[in-house]
């Protein structure tokens, strides 16, 4: 019984969780994220990039308003001193309702909102847009490659073919990934949009991959801190198990020796 | 307790005595634990313990984190990301609660499953069966009015469709469904509610439970032979059963860690992977998502609710025949809640005279396919209702009902049942003998 009932459980987890995935998105091709699997962490070099490239780009129209500025120096983030969160938090004015105006950001504050209403927030993007990988399956997918949308992200940044139109006064852009196929967001990166003060590659799929990956940190910050925990739950549980079958066991013994075969 | 002849608690000392003769908590616990349980049962029944956790952690995770959760829909898709960044192990309690109503799902049918194969709503256990029932549809109400308070789309959007099922009843739907949400559509007010409503039902759940466990103390467990307990004498009982502690609480632990070890996992590596991405984005009464899916543990009658169109004949007859009042949609909703109604008359709709399913040749195969229908059912009710899946969800929902109303009434009537053993001590021992007697390990336990 119980094996027939764990196969057919296992079947339907299979069956149903696939549904999820069919959300008609466009092309999106897997990428290897250095915080994919269970072992994945954050690259903080990258995380920094992805920020850079955020900043300089993304922060014109968008805005990370569930973002506390001061998690830029957490550990598993992307890892700032303090001196520069507080110089970066400068940068930023945001609304401040005790003195009903706007002031210079501190590190205590958040990012600001999107500065244009139709720019959606990108705090959370890479969580909402998941479902790329599955959960297909077991979700063995999504264990070892993530949850698929930071890979949506890059898809997106690098999907434009050049073809735009014109549509109720409003110009879309052709985007291979966007579902539905025509996006009102200009292509944002071409390549080579910016310099990093490490040289690294500016390329388009570099650039995407970059601020893909500083987004997924966006959403979901505390995923080092998660896995971690994660780990030392099912290392101590298992620990757990094979104690509690052992002592099991041993409890079971006698009752069951009455009844061998001799 | 349970009939079944037992030590009772003996109090000793003198103020064992007179604490006894004043409050007999220590009689009470001391009974509890040391109830006499059938020595032959198998790995399915560890469920309860399970069930019994995921309670106790869904409310110490949902106690903490409504220290941090604000029920406004200006405020708490927001609380919910303050809670997932700023509150000390916050994104791990989240996780774990959100989660939690999965495990709970997964523990509660795999339960009922076991229930139903063993025939443990069986005379004189109909009332535990319907205990538990009452339990079961609390969790669904208690869950449902959890996803929506973290105000995500689906969180919306979920609460708009179900709340709107109250909608279909003639006449008084649409007063009663304004009743419900306190106003024309899902806003604060429903919010607010369902909030009071989700803190307030696990406690009756606890209570119930109380009452489940009490129900099936006063009969004694069912086991895996469906042969009840010798209660001839205390030697013969003592020869069928052992007591609950220590040789079930530490078996039922080392089922629950195993488990465990897989929740952990889960919640580590994968937490967003039985939720819906749609979840992550704030609640937004102008925008509907491309597909609206329920939560995966209410998908059979997320199925069932939308099997029954204006096209089938069954609604086109109820629909004639009561001039118009009982339209395709409130057919759905009949369907829905009396899917649900059919399996708590069990009890009365099974006919055989023998208990466990594992001695009725013919019972297996319409349980199994049961069980199997449960999980198509579960497939295409997250699947758009267009093209093939209405079909099959209407073939799911048909034999859904004709399980209950037809099958399990006729087989009791034309089935030749095997031969069930004398008593359980005949059953344990015949395992025992192979060198296991399926409590060492689940591998070593046959498939029933």
């Amino acid at each position: 019984m119980l094996k027939k009932l764990a196969a057919s459980m296992v079947a339907a987890f299979a069956l149903t969780t696939g549904a999820f995935a069919a959300g008609g998105a466009g092309h999106v091709e897997d990428v290897d994220f250095s915080f994919d699997g269970p072992f994945g962490s954050f690259d903080q070099n990258q995380l920094q990039r992805g920020l850079q490239i955020y900043t300089e780009i993304c922060a014109s129209c968008h805005g990370l308003q569930y973002v506390p500025l001061r998690t830029l120096s957490d550990d598993g983030g992307p890892g700032l001193p303090d001196d520069q969160v507080r110089a970066y938090a400068e940068y930023y004015e945001v609304f401040d309702p005790e003195i009903d105006d706007f002031r210079t950001a501190r590190p205590s504050d958040n990012f600001p909102g999107s500065a244009l209403e139709n720019a959606p927030d990108l705090s959370l993007m890479a969580k909402a847009r998941a479902g790329f990988h599955g959960p297909y399956g077991l979700g063995i997918n999504q264990l070892m490659k993530g949850m698929g949308g930071p890979e949506y992200i890059v898809a997106l940044l690098s999907g434009y073919t050049g073809e735009e139109k014109e549509e109720a006064g409003a110009v879309l852009y052709e985007n291979k990934a966007f579902p539905g196929g025509w996006i009102a967001m200009a292509p944002p990166l071409y390549g080579d949009d910016l310099e990093f003060a490490d040289g690294h590659a500016t390329d388009l799929h570099h650039l995407s991959e970059d601020v893909a990956a500083f987004l997924m940190w966006t959403a979901e910050p505390k995923l080092m801190a998660r896995k971690q925990a994660g780990f030392v739950g099912v290392i101590f549980l298992t620990i757990l198990s094979v104690l509690l079958y052992l002592t099991n066991k041993r409890l079971w013994a006698p009752v069951k020796a009455r009844y061998k075969k001799k | 307790m349970a009939g079944i002849p037992h030590d009772h608690y003996e109090p000793k000392a003198a103020w064992e005595k007179g604490l006894a003769k004043r409050l007999p908590i220590v009689g009470l616990l001391y009974d509890t634990l040391m109830i006499p349980t059938p020595k032959n049962l198998n790995w399915m029944w560890i469920w309860g313990i399970v069930l019994t956790f995921c309670l106790a952690l869904q409310i110490i995770t949902g106690i903490v984190l409504v220290m941090h959760y604000t029920p406004h829909v200006d405020l708490a898709f927001a609380s919910v990301e303050h809670i997932m960044r700023n509150v000390n192990g916050g994104a791990m309690l989240r996780y774990l609660h959100m989660n939690g109503a999965s495990l709970f799902f997964v523990a509660v049918y795999a339960h009922i499953f076991r229930g139903l194969y063993y025939g443990s709503y069986k005379a004189p256990r109909e009332i535990t069966w319907i205990i538990g029932m009452l339990i079961y549809l609390l969790m669904m109400g208690t869950a449902f009015m959890g996803y929506v308070l973290p105000w995500g789309q689906m969180s919306f959007w979920g609460a708009t469709v179900i709340t709107g099922l109250f909608g279909a009843i003639p006449f008084i739907g649409e007063a009663l469904q304004t009743w419900l949400l306190g106003g024309p559509a899902v806003d604060n007010a429903t919010l607010n509610r369902f909030f009071s409503l989700h803190y307030l039902l696990p406690f009756v759940i606890a209570g119930l439970v109380i009452v489940h466990i009490w129900a099936f103390h006063t009969t004694g467990n069912n086991n895996p032979t469906g042969v009840e307990v010798r209660r001839t004498s205390k030697e013969d009982a003592e020869k069928d059963t052992l007591p609950f502690w220590p040789y079930f609480v530490i078996k039922d632990l080392f089922a629950l860690a195993v488990i465990l070890v897989v929740f952990f996992a889960i919640v580590g590596f994968m937490p967003n992977y039985l939720g819906h991405p749609d979840n992550y984005i704030e609640a937004n009464p102008l925008a509907t998502p491309a597909h609206i899916v329920p939560e995966w543990y209410f998908l059979p009658f997320y199925a069932i609710l939308r099997a029954f169109d204006g096209d089938v004949w069954v609604v086109i007859i109820a629909s004639t025949l009561t001039g118009g009042i009982i339209d395709a949609k409130f057919f759905g909703v009949l369907a829905m809640f009396g899917a649900i109604v059919v399996m708590a008359l069990v009890p009365w709709l099974d006919t055989s005279s023998v208990r466990s399913g594992r001695y009725r040749p013919m019972f297996k195969w319409w349980f199994w396919l049961f069980v199997v229908n449960f999980f198509v059912l579960m497939w295409v009710g997250a699947m758009p209702a267009e093209g093939i899946y209405p079909y099959i969800a209407l073939i799911g929902s048909t034999y859904w009902f004709a399980y209950f109303l037809v099958i399990l009434p006729l087989l009791g009537v034309i089935e030749k049942p095997d031969a069930q053993p004398a008593n359980i001590e005949d059953d344990f021992a015949a395992k025992a003998s192979k060198g296991d007697a399926g409590s060492a390990s689940p591998s070593a336990q046959p498939a029933e």
